[in-house]
């Protein structure tokens, strides 16, 4: 009894130093000279481009990540052939690498003078220093969420669901929306999670191909970084705020996209992640 | 003919699962593939069913090619030995899933899948989800299920497979029942012996991916085409040339002519029935099935010393051609 108490508490205090401590403190800097300071911090135009620039690249992000991120694990469940093993090396890539190669990799590309770059500026688009490039930033950071989060799951449930669909006359595209997909939402959902959570605190690649422009390629993270550089503390406080408060909308969400699931469904093989 | 097999070949790279099989199942019948696991009885059914493509070979259903047509547009129900229910769903949705998808009207829909649930009694359960059943109940479900678009052909892949052995031996006499009052045409794919003769009204024995005979539950096991049925339908013993049931070995307490000295190894109760294993004089060991009366007249017991003569025996040519009978 006392060994287990010493683990429990071992395992909290770990947490509550590492993790809630320093978090919470941002909070209570932020609050601490009242709410005043921390609307005007808030409300200032190159603060509300910097969360209006995240929430956007997130919108865009994690869709095209969630698609790509479901089709890639049913090919890598469902299909047989050669590859395949470099297939599932290369969705792992981004976790491998830091960000802030990532963010080199993409400028070597398509900077001006990179190989793609050129060709595409002739053609009126712009990637690095724009919008364009710190979304293909955002999507490859996090890309494998889904994709891990879905390929358990999907391979848990097999095929049997899906096949007994064809027999009784769906479609395979019916199949898929009606039986396979609501069998694996919750490791979907759980990969979504965490692939905002991912492009919301995205920091390393973004910050090479952004530029950081204040009021123009600036997101909420960058902006926390150029307050703090700039002594104003209360400016970096806030934006930390606003991201950690993004991140518990999400959770928000999944909590309560949750509660309206039928009670008899409970041991859907998402769940498993979840706990 | 409800399903014509011709000369059907399957592999799975190097491996030959079904191996140039031709087989007819008749309207209205109830017939077991039965056969070893990995003897391709499985994989014949998918290729019914359209979830296999067979490599050489043609499936008809209703006189109509089927080899071409995907599972969607063949007209069976097809039940899998796990299920395969839908987990997301209640019973009713599950039961109603095929009538959805053709888009019957509501009511329509709302009375057959109340016809079906009454057919499988589970009309109280119809809100539950599939977590909330036993495994007979959920296999019940997934019958309807299978059962609401009204199949030319209802395809079984080892349904009872998973269940245990008392649940398993209720749905068996429950199928038949079934079968009387929906006869729709079925394939029921089982290792389990006991069962095909018990609910088929033909049987077909597979090994090695071929069809080794098929026929009548009492014809494979009174005259077996070679030593595979022989073993596999049925206990057998190997006395020499021949094949034994034990029940056609003839157990006395005084010699008579030609019976052979054994010793009583074991006996075994089984209720109405009574196994006893014996030693034969140069060590071979066969079991002798007997009435619990006449064990009661042979005071059967360990240790003792028996005569026994088979009364009847089959031999088969090395070629496996004709049976042959004393």
């Amino acid at each position: 009894m006392a060994a287990r108490l010493g683990l429990r508490f071992a395992a909290l205090g770990y947490l509550a130093g590492l993790l809630a401590f320093p978090v919470g403190l941002v909070f209570w800097r932020t609050f601490e000279d009242g709410l005043g300071p921390v609307w005007n911090a808030a409300t200032n135009p190159e603060a509300l481009h910097a969360l209006w620039l995240t929430v956007l690249i997130a919108l865009i992000a994690v869709p095209a990540n969630t698609i790509f991120g479901v089709v890639c694990a049913l090919v890598i469940v469902r299909d047989r052939f050669h590859g395949k093993t470099l297939l599932n090396a290369l969705v792992d890539l981004p976790f491998a690498l830091s960000p802030v190669i990532i963010g080199l990799a993409l400028y070597l590309v398509y900077a001006r003078t990179g190989w793609f770059g050129g060709w595409l500026v002739d053609h009126g688009i712009t990637v690095i220093f724009a919008l364009p490039g710190m979304i293909l930033a955002t999507i490859f950071v996090s890309l494998p969420f889904v994709v891990r989060e879905t390929v358990p799951v999907l391979r848990e449930i097999g095929t049997e669901q899906e096949e007994a669909a064809w027999t009784l006359g769906a479609s395979p595209l019916t199949a898929f929306f009606r039986v396979t997909l609501p069998a694996i939402r919750w490791g979907v959902t759980y990969g979504i999670v965490l692939t905002t959570a991912r492009a919301i605190g995205e920091f390393g690649a973004v910050s090479i191909v952004s530029g950081s422009i204040a009021g123009r390629t600036e997101t909420l993270t960058l902006h926390v970084q150029q307050r703090f550089q700039g002594f104003d503390l209360t400016g970096a406080y806030t934006a930390s705020v606003e991201l950690a408060l993004l991140a518990l909308i999400t959770l928000l969400l999944m909590t309560l996209l949750r509660k309206e699931t039928p009670v008899g469904d409970s041991d859907s093989p998402g769940d498993e992640a979840l706990r | 003919m409800a399903i014509a097999i011709r000369r059907v070949t399957k592999r799975f790279g190097d491996f030959v699962a079904v191996d140039n099989v031709s087989l007819a199942i008749a309207s209205g019948s109830l017939t077991a593939l039965l056969g070893p696991s990995g003897s391709g009885k499985s994989t014949l059914l998918r290729i019914v069913a359209g979830l296999e493509h067979p490599d050489e070979g043609d499936v008809s259903i209703h006189g109509e090619d089927a080899t071409g047509l995907p599972p969607q547009e063949r007209g069976v129900g097809f039940v899998f030995q796990h299920y395969a229910a839908f987990k997301h769903m209640s019973v009713r949705d599950n039961v109603a899933f095929a009538l959805k998808i053709r888009k019957r009207p509501r009511e329509e829909i709302r009375d057959r899948v109340g016809e079906l649930l009454r057919l499988v009694q589970l009309e109280g359960l119809a809100n539950r989800y599939p977590s909330q059943l036993s495994g007979g109940q959920r296999q019940r479900m997934a019958l309807a299920r299978a059962l609401a678009a009204e199949p030319r052909v209802l395809l079984l892949d080892e349904p009872f497979g998973a269940l245990d052995a008392r649940v398993r031996k209720e749905l068996r006499a429950w199928l038949r029942r079934l079968h009387e009052e929906v006869p729709v045409t079925t394939v029921l794919v089982t290792h389990d012996q006991e069962e095909a003769m018990d609910v088929a009204d033909r049987v077909a024995v597979m090994n090695e991916g071929r069809v080794e005979q098929t026929g009548k539950p009492r014809d494979l096991y009174e005259h077996p085409a070679n030593e595979f049925v022989m073993s596999f339908v049925g206990p057998a013993h190997r006395l020499g040339e021949a094949w034994i049931r034990p029940h056609d070995l003839e157990v006395r307490q005084e010699p008579n002519g030609t019976s052979t000295e054994a010793m009583v190894e074991r006996v075994v109760h089984l209720g109405f029935e009574v196994r006893a294993e014996l030693v034969l004089e140069d060590g071979r060991r066969v079991s002798a099935q007997v009435t619990r009366n006449e064990a009661d007249e042979l005071e059967l017991r360990e240790g003792q010393i028996v005569f026994v003569r088979p009364s009847r025996t089959h031999v088969f040519s090395a070629v496996a051609t004709p049976p042959g009978h004393s």
